[in-house]
């Protein structure tokens, strides 16, 4: 069972990530699942009937705008780095918090490295999940590269520049 | 200059820890090549044709004489005795070993330096003008605002995997000696009608592959929301520019594609929801951050034209000296003084420790401690007293900085090309050399005046030779080096880009070339006509003509 980083701790993880090109065929009815973008907008009706967890993930070239008015029937939105020099999904998680008001859980799937979990952080993910040839619990480390920024982002709402006292 | 608080040093305190744990775990072999790649470039290391390359940050191109010291110390303890100052402002070591890097960077945190996103997709090094705070024609000191971005886009936690590199530069003056218009966004102060003060923003200009010169898509940006606006354009990047194709990847290529309305359109979208959020700059801050730019405690002095003029007439070494290699100060009895890192025979813009610590003294007696580099890779002395000019001037010829170029066909902008560099297609400095010989006689090179040279070891174009007034571009020909000359571009307020002449050339001819366009240019011109000015009256052709006559 691969395990995720959230919340700044290891656990194993109890969704299923769906393949892109996923169809409802054969879909438990109570398993938590993250579906892809296109099963969403073709069976959304369908996916919101059943009774187990639903998430959906995002790849690089998907927009958040996409899904804005349905954020509500997500408990997970999963955004895919197909590589990890692909900063697309940066914008996207700080859109969802910071635009949308986007509770739940902003999970980096994909090719997910340590040394990027600091600035993901800032914007608004919460759970990642580090390639599986990588220890997470090395990775946990990389969160607290810094503590003090310079702008404001997911989780800081006041840049430095309004908090600094001389 | 700007002096970091506890928050500031801590931050790059905390960089020297990263970074050296990244490096512990790539010699490891935790972190793989591709995985490190970013990380240390992202840290100004480039892994060059014989050893790293380390590329240290001078925000927009500012050194006290401390940090001139800590950098000739670590050219001595790390490098082979010298650095490079390069066409970014920044400066270069071409010879450290990479298991020293953390410890450079350890040394650099003393002085508040760092080698923060110097290289790789990220916002680089914000540049201006090298006379800012001094010059007479400025509206505004460029300087705060640079400061204010710097902090801005330092370990932007969205905009560190940009499609591609971004460049920004800030002018505050009526000339703009900052090249904003080739850069990826370009910053100007303006004010509008009621007298408050605002920018002009530039995007998708930039030279490489595919040089452009930016489009103004905003006329009057109110200060306050300088990094909202930013925020804005570079969102709007990092979501929709390329990244199918690295030489399509940089904003401007975005920018045309969409057209500059449209792109001006989408950021507008996007900053309507940022407008007055938190990042909307403050009076206090703008104060803050401004107090540090201060003028220095200048004396009540006179213009000592008089006592300059008799100086001059009794030594032409020193007219001829100060006519190229001083500017005008916008306080009476000062002067800026340029020194020229462009002797013949010494590759452009390098400088060695023992010159690094001659700069450091001579600042501290001439010049309040503070030193700039320039994009044309010289270093310039900002507040100089008249009266102490002759004296200067000696001490600069002792240590080989008063070589009277600025500006002239010798004052070359050079990459390190192929000698250093494992992407150029050919060698830059060589060339360069070459021509210095050949224009060696300083009346001819005082009677050619002046003429921007740039050479590039490749298409990257870090020589900016798009931009020159002659360009020189290294080619790759069936494995052998050759050399595009092209003829009239320019990175002043009417910023031009250069018409390729013809067919390349060997490395051999190149003096050969560039003498026969100098003298085309001289027979051509009309009285005080630069070359560039003689270059758009008459056109490309009778350059063609011959340069490429005796080549049957």
């Amino acid at each position: 069972m691969q395990r995720i980083i959230k919340n700044n701790q290891v656990i194993d993880e109890t969704w299923h990530l769906l393949d892109k090109d996923a169809t409802l065929d054969g879909l438990s009815n109570c398993d938590d699942l993250i579906v892809p973008l296109q099963l969403w907008r073709d069976h959304g009706h369908a996916l919101k009937a059943r009774d187990g967890g639903l998430g959906v993930w995002l790849d690089a070239d998907e927009q958040v705008e996409e899904i804005a008015d349905d954020l509500a029937h997500f408990q997970v939105i999963a955004l895919n780095f197909p590589n990890f020099a692909d900063g697309r999904h940066f914008s996207s998680a700080r859109l969802l918090r910071e635009r949308y008001g986007y509770k739940g859980e902003v999970r980096a799937i994909g090719d997910v490295l340590r040394d990027q979990l600091f600035f993901m952080q800032r914007c608004g993910f919460d759970a990642y999940a580090i390639r599986p040839d990588r220890d997470p619990y090395e990775a946990l480390e990389s969160l607290n590269d810094f503590d003090e920024v310079y702008q404001a982002a997911a989780d800081q709402p006041q840049p430095l520049f309004r908090r600094r006292q001389s | 200059m700007y002096v970091y608080d506890q928050y500031d040093q801590h931050i790059i305190e905390s960089r020297v820890k990263q970074f050296r744990d990244q490096t512990r775990r790539y010699l490891a072999g935790e972190l793989s090549g591709e995985e490190f790649r970013p990380l240390r470039l992202q840290n100004g290391l480039y892994i060059q044709r014989y050893a790293p390359m380390l590329r240290i940050a001078v925000p927009y191109g500012l050194l006290s004489s401390t940090q001139v010291r800590k950098l000739a110390q670590i050219a001595r303890d790390y490098d082979k005795g010298y650095a490079h100052i390069s066409t970014r402002q920044n400066v270069q070591f071409n010879w450290p070993e990479l298991e020293a890097i953390p410890d450079i960077l350890g040394e650099l945190a003393t002085v508040q330096m760092h080698a923060i996103q110097t290289s790789g997709n990220c916002i680089r090094n914000t540049t201006t003008d090298q006379f800012a705070g001094v010059a007479a024609d400025e509206l505004i000191d460029p300087r705060p605002w640079c400061e204010i971005i710097r902090q801005w886009s330092t370990f932007h936690p969205e905009f560190a995997y940009l499609p591609r590199k971004f460049k920004i530069a800030v002018n505050g003056a009526v000339s703009d000696r900052a090249a904003i218009e080739v850069h990826d966004v370009g910053l100007e102060a303006v004010r509008n009608d009621a007298g408050e003060l605002g920018f002009r923003v530039s995007v998708g200009g930039g030279l490489g592959r595919t040089p452009i010169v930016g489009s103004f898509i905003n006329e009057f940006l109110p200060w306050q929301h300088l990094l909202s606006y930013l925020d804005a354009i570079l969102r709007v990047y990092n979501r929709y520019g390329r990244r199918d194709n690295k030489f399509k990847a940089r904003i401007k290529i975005l920018v045309k594609a969409l057209t500059p309305e449209v792109f001006a359109e989408k950021v507008a979208a996007e900053w309507a929801h940022l407008q007055d959020g938190p990042t909307t700059l403050t009076d206090a801050e703008v104060q803050r951050v401004s107090q540090f730019f201060v003028d220095p405690s200048y004396k009540a002095l006179e213009d000592q034209s008089a006592v300059l003029a008799a100086l001059d007439a009794e030594h032409p070494g020193f007219a001829r000296w100060r006519a190229r290699n001083t500017v005008a100060h916008k306080k009476p009895g000062y002067v800026a003084v340029t020194l020229s890192l462009k002797p013949t025979g010494v590759a452009p813009g390098d400088v060695t420790d023992k010159q690094l610590d001659a700069i450091a003294d001579l600042a501290d007696r001439y010049c309040f401690g503070e030193v700039r580099n320039s994009h044309e890779q010289n270093i310039i002395f900002a507040d100089v007293e008249q009266s102490q000019l002759f004296q200067l001037w000696g001490e600069l010829r002792d240590n080989g900085f008063a070589t009277p170029n600025i500006g002239l066909l010798t004052d070359i902008i050079c990459c390190p090309g192929g000698d250093f560099c494992s992407l150029a297609n050919a060698k830059s400095i060589p060339i360069a050399e070459a021509i210095q010989r050949r224009f060696d006689d300083l009346d001819y090179l005082f009677d050619i005046g002046e003429v921007d040279l740039n050479i590039s070891g490749c298409m990257n174009a870090c020589g900016h030779h798009h931009v020159g007034h002659i360009g020189i571009l290294g080619v790759d020909k069936k494995g052998e080096e050759f050399y595009q000359v092209s003829l009239g571009g320019s990175a002043s307020r009417d910023a031009s880009l250069g018409k390729i002449l013809g067919p390349s050339f060997a490395q051999d001819d190149m003096a050969d070339v560039i003498e026969k366009v100098i003298k085309v240019y001289v027979e051509q011109r009309t009285e005080d006509e630069r070359f560039i000015d003689t270059y758009r009256r008459i056109g490309i052709d009778p350059f063609k003509e011959r340069v490429y006559a005796a080549n049957h």
